[in-house]
């Protein structure tokens, strides 16, 4: 099994994220994280989904999703010519004993604090899982309190954008 | 003045305006109306294929956008039951011209009626439902079209756009329902979204691989004033079926089949969804390649071709299940390697090269590694490859076949598809049906249910065309062959249409006989009546030490007839002739083929003790076939 990213440009209609999630539930395939959101054109939603597949079922759920009316593109994303990002909240107990060890994590990381009381300070990170799975173990000793994370989202590196090519396709064959 | 097509309902709600009484109405211009009966051909109209006339924009409730839309659309048939939701709709359907509409009993029974009549004809079929239950009594019939890719479109009620999402009465969320079981579906809560969705729906359902396409549409929209006017713009950015196939793939495929030693044809259901009969009549007989037709594509190829091996598959037959055994090139064209087919998967056709031709990418790869791929239109497919072929055979001569052909031929000869008498005395129930067949011929249409009397159908009735086998053969839908079989002769009415079912498939959807009756709709249906649920009952004696658990119906000969079939189809207003013993079998047929003005039930009491041979049992390899109990060919004895 190995982890791939896949980016899943698809009308934004409602109901199409319930179609992208069922198809992937009832031909049973698990879905690591996924995270969807606007694009630049207003009719294109995207959904970023990360999956732990081998070469060939990776195959059948590429050209599975290509069967949804509502799916315009499927692109997958590789590691070394992406960028691919997750999004962490985490509040960890920091009292007056504990509170510098906990904000010097903070700066190795290059994460920030967004909000403090005086038992305890919320953690906001942005990276690679490895990044974030790294954080939270240097913030584990202090006490973890409660974890939120987003699911990956993903863009090719350079200068090409899939929306606009995927939107030229489905203009010319409107 | 020219009067309104359709008054607006009669309902405080749906208020006709001045305006409607002289709404601008093509419908009924002598042009029009002489190329009625030619409504047939312009089926597959969907905005962009149609160059005649563009209608509109009319000033229309919602209900009469929709029974103007399914008119341009080409419908000349629907199959369905009004209910509360879709009520509105039921009003300007009365006053349609083009449209039939015909009152099922059960929307099951609508739903394989449209399903029938879109297998017998390759027209969309259309079914009609009310929202909540009868939008759920749906769900049968979708799923069986998804699952043998028929082209059907349902149009549901749904509660109105302000009381989706509160438990309405009657309410339920078809849509999410039908999601995994249809090809697509639409939520119209905007009435101007009527025209367009409808002809995306009956675009996207007889495009590419076809399929279910479920309209759903709130009351209120139905209930609103909107305008009307076709052809409609489709709006489909990500549906771009693949018709064209790759000249390389094509090329290769080729190359192949001009060199194969043991090649074998494996047909599919696709071949009759894309009308390649023609195109495939003339493979098989360039490349000289045995052929084997699936339970779906019995009738692609003539039975009488000499090259055609019959089934193969779980009941299929020894020289179709030990071709593709034995074969080093299995073909492919419009099959899906389905575990019925296949056996264990790991061992079919272990020593052959694939090649793969389907209109869905999916299918590719699916089940069978495949190595030469094909996506595209089976019939563009083949015609493709015939010229290639061609050029490959100039090249490097005839590929010589002829000791595949002995082989083969062979197996034939020792394993023909054959059944022994009951030893209770009883009818054989292949006899039935193999009289059937003979009797009333290849033009004729068969229909039938699940079970055993499906597979002997399938196996001792011979198929000279498309189009005239019908069956539930991915979904296995117990209670297809009335309904499907009622669908088919309204589409095919020149045709006799017999449904070959069974006790237990009859008491699921029996109720559209009334329907049958009513509308004047002379279906023949062949009850192979062995008192049992009998496919069950079959692997209850191989595999569970003959203990028959829930399989006993009481419907047969010396049993308490609960219900007696011909009582019950005297009272549907049906012929109803029951039959015992093998001298009345031919009367019996015969009788029924000379009545016409009625529907016919031939109850034919047979032998619960019989079964389908050959079989695979589940779960083991193709090589395992048994030809009757217990005796298994010998394979090696030439290796």
């Amino acid at each position: 099994m190995s982890r791939h990213t896949l980016s899943v440009l698809v009308e934004n209609k409602p109901g199409v994220l319930t179609r992208v999630a069922g198809l992937f539930a009832r031909r049973a395939f698990n879905i690591h994280s996924l995270a969807v959101g606007p694009t630049e054109h207003e009719e294109i939603s995207r959904i970023t989904v990360v999956v732990d597949v081998d070469q060939n079922p990776l195959e059948q759920v590429t050209k599975q999703l290509n069967k949804l009316v509502n799916v315009i593109k499927i692109v997958e994303l590789d590691q070394t010519s992406s960028v691919q990002r997750e999004l962490l909240l985490v509040k960890v107990r920091a009292d007056g004993a504990n509170r510098t060890g906990v904000l010097e994590v903070v700066e190795l990381f290059r994460a920030k604090v967004v909000d403090v009381v005086p038992d305890a300070v919320t953690i906001e990170a942005t990276g690679t899982p490895e990044k974030l799975s790294a954080l939270l173990g240097a913030l584990d000793p202090y006490g973890v309190r409660e974890i939120v994370k987003s699911g990956t989202v993903a863009v090719g590196r350079g200068a090409r954008s899939i929306t606009d090519r995927a939107l030229d396709r489905a203009h010319r064959s409107a | 003045m020219v009067q309104g097509p359709h008054p607006a309902p009669p309902t405080p709600s749906a208020p006709a305006p001045a305006g409607e009484a002289v709404a601008p109405k093509p419908a009924p211009s002598p042009a029009s109306l002489a190329a009625r009966p030619d409504s047939r051909a312009r089926a597959s109209v969907t905005g962009e294929r149609t160059p005649s006339l563009v209608v509109g924009p009319e000033e229309v409730t919602g209900a009469q956008s929709i029974v103007r839309s399914l008119e341009e659309a080409g419908v000349d048939v629907v199959f369905g039951i009004p209910g509360g939701a879709i009520l509105p709709t039921y009003d300007p359907l009365m006053d349609s011209k083009k449209l039939r509409h015909i009152l099922v009993r059960h929307e099951q029974g609508g739903g394989h009626a449209a399903s029938g009549y879109a297998h017998a004809t390759g027209r969309v079929g259309v079914t009609m439902a009310t929202s909540g239950p009868g939008a759920t009594n749906l769900v049968t019939p979708i799923a069986d079209a998804n699952m043998d890719s028929i082209p059907l479109v349902a149009i549901t009620g749904q509660v109105g756009a302000s009381l989706i999402g509160t438990d309405a009465f009657q309410e339920a969320d078809i849509v999410g329902i039908t999601l995994p079981i249809t090809k697509h579906n639409f939520l119209v809560t905007d009435p101007d979204e009527i025209p367009r969705v409808i002809a995306e729906a009956f675009h996207i359902a007889q495009t590419g691989r076809p399929g279910p396409v479920l309209v759903d549409i709130a009351k209120s929209a139905m209930q609103a004033r909107t305008t009307f006017s076709w052809p409609q713009e489709l709006q489909l950015p990500g549906y771009h079926p693949v018709t064209k196939p790759h000249s390389k793939q094509i090329r290769e495929a080729a190359r192949l089949l001009a060199t194969a030693k043991r090649p074998v044809l494996y047909v599919g259901g696709g071949a009759i969804r894309a009308n390649a009969s023609a195109e495939l009549r003339k493979l098989v007989d360039l490349s000289g390649a045995p052929a084997v037709t699936t339970l779906m594509a019995r009738g692609a190829l003539p039975d009488s071709h000499p090259q055609n091996l019959g089934m193969p598959g779980m009941h299929g037959t020894v020289p179709a299940v030990a071709a593709l055994q034995k074969a080093d090139l299995v073909v492919a064209l419009g099959a899906r390697f389905d575990d019925r087919v296949t056996g264990t998967l790991s061992s079919f056709a272990p020593h052959a090269t694939i090649v793969h031709a389907d209109i869905d990418p999916a299918e590719i790869g699916k089940n069978r590694e495949v190595d030469v791929p094909i996506v595209g239109d089976l019939r563009e497919v083949i015609s493709d490859l015939l010229p290639e072929l061609e050029r490959e055979h100039a090249a490097k001569g005839q590929p010589d076949l002829g000791a595949w052909w002995r082989q083969i031929d062979d197996w034939r000869e020792t394993y023909p598809l054959g059944y022994s008498e009951p030893e209770d005395g009883h009818l054989a129930p292949q006899h039935v049906i193999q009289r059937l067949g003979e009797i009333s011929g290849p033009d004729s249409i068969y229909v039938a249910g699940v079970g055993q009397h499906q597979m002997w159908a399938a196996q001792f009735i011979r198929y000279e065309h498309p189009k005239t086998w019908l069956n539930s053969g991915g979904l296995g839908t117990m209670g297809y062959s009335i309904p499907a079989a009622m669908g088919a002769k309204v589409g095919q009415p020149d045709k006799t249409v017999w449904a070959i079912d069974g006790d237990g498939c009859f008491q699921m959807t029996n109720q559209e006989l009334a329907t049958c009756t009513i509308n004047e709709i002379p279906i023949k249906v062949a009850l192979i009546n062995n008192s049992s649920l009998g496919m069950v009952r079959q692997w209850q004696t191989l595999f569970y030490e003959s203990r028959y658990s829930n399989t006993d119906l009481h419907t047969g000969r010396g049993t308490q007839r609960v219900p007696d079939f011909v009582k019950l189809a005297d009272a549907y207003g049906c012929e109803g002739i029951r039959v015992e013993s093998k001298s009345e079998v031919d009367a019996a047929i015969k009788r029924a083929m000379e009545i016409d003005d009625r529907p016919v039930v031939v109850d034919f009491n047979v032998s619960r003790d019989a079964m389908v041979w050959p079989m695979v049992a589940s779960g083991v390899s193709n090589d395992n076939i048994q030809y009757a109990r217990g005796i298994s060919p010998a394979w090696d004895r030439e290796d």
